[in-house]
Order: C-alpha cells, then structure tokens, then sequence
C-alpha cells in the first residue's frame, strides 16, 4: 500500500499547480463563452481535473497524450501555452492551430499532446498505433490515451483494446468515467456498472478503478502503468470515478442531475480536496496562496494575449492540406 | 525487364521500400503468414519478419488507426484492407481522422501512410465485396488516391505512395491481379498525379482507370477496324492529385472526350472531369461529354449480371459509335 510520503513535496506542488491551471482556464474559458468571445462549442473538464494533472505529472516530456473533445485539461497539462490554447478556443491567430481546429481538436505535437478527437473512440486506436510505433523504435515512450465513460460502448474501444493486449503495446487507456454520457446516466444505457473496468477481464486486462477525483490517487496508478508500459509489460486499463459539475457542452444546463447529487461530488471537489491535503501536510498556506496567485495571474495574461490577438487569418483556408503546405487537387 | 503478374509486383513494390527504409512497417489481415488472401503480399513475412509484417485481427478500425498512430511518430506504415468495401467499417479513420489531421493542427502533423485495398468487380462476390470505391476517397479532402491498371504501374505508384509525406489510398483492382506486364528492373520510382497516353487517336479522347483501361485499349482497337474511329485513350492512374494538363490537352486534340468508369455513376469520378473540361474547355470540344459508366445500382452477383453491369468493350464501342458522330 503507497504511504502518505510516497509522493515528493515537489510532485505534490506540480499536481496542486497542474490542477489550478485546469480549474482557473477552464473557468475563464466558461466566462469567454458568456461574453460570446469563444465561438461553436465547448467541453469542459471542471470537477475532472486530478484525471488530467495526476496522468501529465507522471508522464516523461516525450510520452504521448491521447484525448477526446475534452481535451482542454489534458493538453493544457502537457505544457501547452494558455494563451495559444484560448486563442485556439476564440478563433484568433494566435491559436495552437491558427484557428483551423477549434475547441474539439487541441494539438500540440511538439508536447507530445496528439490530438484531441471529436468522433467518440476514435483515439484508442491511434493510441495503439502510436504505442506500436515506440515499441518498433525503442524509444520507451507510452501512450495515454483518456476517454469518457460513453465510449466503452463504441466498436473502436473494443477493437483497440483487445489490438493493444495482443501487441503487448506500451499504451495505457483511461476511462473517465464522469457518470453521464452527454445527457443519459451511463447506467441506463450499459449493461455493466463500470463501462471499462468490467469489460476489462475481456481483454486480459486486471480491473483497475481509481478515484478521479483524488490526485495522488490517480498518479499513483498512472505512475505504475506507465511504468509497466515503459518496461514492455503490455497497456493497462484504468477507470476513474469522477464527475463533471459543469454541462456536457456550452448547450447543457445539466437538468437531468437528480437533486443533491451536485452538491454531494462538490464536497468531494478535486481541487479543494487537494488543497486541504497539502495544508495537513505542512504546506504554507502562504506558499498556497503564491501558487493560487501566480496561476491566476497567467490566465489572465494569456486572456489579455489572446483577445489582442488578430481574428483567425484567411490565408489559412487553403493552406496545410498537404505537406507541401497547400491544398491543391491537381497537377 | 521482368514479367511479373499485377498481384507479384505488389509484393515487389512493398519489399522494394522495405528494404530502403526501416520506418516502412507492414499491417493488415492475413497478409503476412498466409500472404494476403489475393496473395499480393506472399513473401514479405520471410523477408522482413514478423516485427515489420504483421497479421492483424479483423478491426479494420484498429488497423487503420494504428497505421495513423504510428505515421503521425515516425513510422512510415502500409496497411491492408482486404477488400475497399470494407472502408465503410473504418471511414471514421479515413476521412474525420486521417484525412483532416494535417489540415486541423496547422500543419503539426504528418501522415506519411498508404491504404492499399482490392478494388472493383470481376470476382462474382457481390454487392459488399466488389464496389468500386475510388470516387469516395476522391470525394474528402486530404487524402491523395492512386489507381494503377499494370503491373509496372503498381510497383512504381506504389514506391511513390510509400515516399510521398501526404497518406495515400492505393486501390488496386482485384480483377487484374492475375494480369502480366513488364516491369523495369532494378529500382522502380513513378510519380503521381501523372496520367499516362497509352494511344493517340485524332477523333475521340478515352480516358479510364484501373480495370477500364485494358477495356479502353480493346474498345479503341475495335472502334478503328470495324467502325473507322481513332482514339486516344489515358489512363489517368491517379484521381489526387489530378492530372488536368494532360486531360485538357488530350480532349482539345480530338474534341470529344468520353469517361469509362467503374463506379457507379452518381458522382463517379469522371462527372468531376467532365465538369472540368466543361469549365476550362468547353470551347475545345465538339461535342457533348459523354460519361460510359456502371448504372447506379449495387452489384450483382452472378457472372452474366456482373459482367453487363460494368462498362463492357462492347458497351465501350456501342457509345463512341452511337455519339460520336
């Protein structure tokens, strides 16, 4: 059993920061779309972020992250500038991807971020691949791959799963299992209580469930999986218990939450968890308070950055089709 | 010089380029121990072993996915779909995920893969494995598509889909594995996006693809001893990049410009040709554009019906005698 010293002073900073960084430019994406400055949709990751900061804590700079359309949280883990991923969620030049992917499709390849995918399931298979790919090299890097709990009833999670055990491929998938698919109890539409953890047995795969909502508890597991991806041991297969307080999307007022239920996962608020964890552990609060602050300030930085930043340039549309940096279909 | 059949220079092209470059790595169903069940991959396992050809269980989804993960880090991956009906089970991959990743992430990612699959009709195996599916790929930005109609053709298209950075859907046509054909020795490297001229006639322009090609070539023949008629005829080898100088240039020789398409004809490839050279040179032809292609129908199964379904030599004639005029 991992003791409560298991985890560096250091690394429990790095995931305190990791999970303000998620909650504060989540916050702030959430009051960009009041103000009608981010466009089209939204997912967002509030009450999910020890998910995303106990994996990126746990991962080496060149592992790869694999996620869905919520993919703020995750991407921004990896490292990705704030003010290129509001931009990216405004439509402005600045964006990750100059405006061209959107809030769906946050990419940062150079942080080993790989894509966030808006067709459920999608992933898993890349994710696979791209494991494969550094099990070819040697390269000891490990997939990531995050999914919600709706995706443990799509054909490519099956398909990727059982392709992944019978390839021993270093990848790990985590299921994000936030009790709702879009707007329908995942209960009510699954024939198991846990969507990926008992369907794991299928695939050879130990059942893991993990509490999503409590840090140190997510990156012990991710810390072991990797590691056993890293060593050739084969994928694992993690289901996190969590919960999203906001809606689906920007559209979703979450009406078919019975009534207490918000109120009971707030008090198991993975931020305010994490905080009251460190103060019975000797942090400062001063030193709290600094990082809070320090965090706070960067969004507000990367917001100004951003709503400085010219609107999406038109030269972009008929641009990186192809590698050669153009979209034309004849020769 | 070397005869080899459609299907050995397959094999040939795949095992040029692996030999070049160990990024090349092999996937798909049956394609490694048993060789590929058209065996157009027999050879390959022994070769380059087990860790650069690999059998893959049916999920064309994981298979496709997994070539796009692995491109998208370093690889340079080839996968299989057995049969190009069986794109319908993982279009996700092909066209929202492979197709777009480029374009979505400004450039970030590339995707240096090719999807071979057997194509057409011509094996009697009905409506789900005997489409022809090229106008599909055709249809979604992003992806390039290639389809040779000789061996030659295919050992160099291949090499050049292997080596090109964009992904790459090769379709190769069931119905002319069994076909022979020289092929240069030594290393073989073609270029796409380049229509062939495989013969100059003054008084119509044939162009076709794939399988219709050799029926283009018969039908031309026919349509000089028996009806007085000089074709031209192209084999345009590649949909994307399209070659349109040669295409413009061949209709404006002869005037008239015929398609002979496999697939079915709503929005079959050659609609997109004839809105082109209605467009860029309506002033060149002196006559209607005419498009001979399989009716809109799913195929049947039976030989009589399969083989009438398609564009026949006969067919090919009949229409040129009929309009050409």
């Amino acid at each position: 059993m991992p003791t409560e010293n298991d985890i560096e002073r250091g690394t429990r900073l790095a995931l305190y920061k990791s999970l303000l960084e998620i909650r504060l430019l989540e916050k702030r994406a959430y009051d960009l779309f009041l103000q009608n400055l981010v466009k089209g949709t939204s997912h967002l990751s509030l009450g999910q972020e020890a998910v995303a900061a106990g994996f990126a804590v746990a991962m080496r700079k060149d592992d790869f992250t694999f996620c869905t359309y919520r993919g703020h949280a995750h991407t921004l883990a990896r490292g990705v500038s704030m003010a290129g991923l509001l931009g990216e969620l405004m439509g402005r030049s600045c964006g990750l991807m100059q405006g061209k992917g959107g809030s769906m499709h946050l990419t940062s390849v150079e942080h080993g971020a790989m894509g966030s995918y808006a067709i459920v399931g999608a992933h898993l298979p890349v994710a696979a691949g791209a494991a494969w790919s550094a099990q070819y090299r040697g390269s000891g890097q490990v997939a990531v791959c995050f999914f919600g709990d709706g995706t443990a009833n799509i054909g490519a999670f099956h398909e990727a799963l059982n392709f992944a055990v019978v390839w021993k491929l270093p990848v790990v998938f985590v299921c994000e299992n936030n009790l709702y698919m879009e707007y329908t109890p995942i209960r009510s539409v699954t024939a198991v209580e846990h969507p990926a953890a008992d369907r794991a047995a299928a695939y050879g795969l130990p059942s893991v469930i993990v509490d999503g909502n409590d840090a140190d508890a997510v990156y012990r597991i991710a810390r072991s999986s990797i590691g056993k991806a890293r060593e050739g041991a084969g994928p694992s297969l993690i289901e996190a218990k969590t919960y999203r307080t906001s809606g689906h999307s920007r559209a979703d007022p979450g009406k078919y939450r019975p009534p207490g239920e918000l109120d009971e996962w707030a008090r198991r608020d993975p931020v305010a968890l994490y905080r009251s964890r460190l103060l019975g552990q000797d942090f400062a609060e001063a030193t709290l308070q600094e990082l809070e602050k320090t965090v706070q300030r960067a969004v507000d930085e990367a917001t100004e950055t951003a709503k400085a930043s010219a609107p999406a340039s038109l030269d972009v549309i008929e641009r990186d089709v192809w590698a050669d940096g153009g979209a034309s279909w004849r020769s | 010089m070397a005869e080899l059949t459609y299907r050995e220079a397959v094999a040939a092209g795949i095992a040029q380029e692996m030999e070049r470059d160990e990024r090349v790595v092999f996937l798909g169903e049956d394609v490694a121990a048993a060789g590929g069940v058209f065996k157009s991959t027999v050879g390959l396992l022994e070769r380059f072993g087990p860790r650069r050809v690999r059998d893959t269980p049916i999920s064309e989804q994981a298979i496709i996915g997994a070539a796009m993960g692995a491109a998208m880090t370093g690889l340079r991956p080839i996968a299989e779909i057995m049969f190009s009906d069986f794109f319908a089970v993982c279009w996700d991959m092909i066209a929202n995920e492979i197709a777009k990743a480029r374009y979505m992430t400004a450039g970030q990612m590339s995707l240096p893969l090719v999807i071979r699959t057997a194509n057409g009709a011509g094996s009697r195996f009905g409506a789900q494995h005997s489409q022809s599916v090229e106008n599909w790929a055709m249809a979604v930005p992003g992806l390039k598509v290639v389809a040779p109609s000789t061996p030659a053709d295919v050992k160099g298209l291949l090499a050049a889909a292997v080596r090109d950075p964009d992904p790459v859907i090769f379709f190769e046509h069931k119905g002319l594995y069994a076909t022979k054909g020289e092929v240069p020795d030594g290393e073989l490297v073609d270029r796409l996006g380049t229509a062939k001229v495989l013969r100059r006639g003054d008084d119509v322009t044939l162009v076709a693809l794939a399988a219709m090609v050799p029926r283009a070539l018969a039908a031309a023949s026919r349509l000089q001893e028996e009806h007085g008629i000089s074709a031209t005829v192209v084999d345009l080898r590649s949909l994307v990049p399209l070659d349109v100088p040669t295409l413009l240039a061949e209709t404006a020789k002869t005037g008239r410009l015929y398609t002979v398409e496999e697939n079915p004809r709503l929005c079959g490839w050659g609609a997109e040709i004839a809105s082109i050279v209605a467009e860029e040179a309506f002033y060149d032809l002196d006559g209607p554009i005419v498009r001979i292609t399989t009716p809109h129908v799913p195929l049947p199964a039976a030989d009589a019906l399969e083989d009438n379904a398609v564009p026949t030599v006969e067919r090919i004639v009949q229409t040129v005698v009929r309009t050409a005029g």
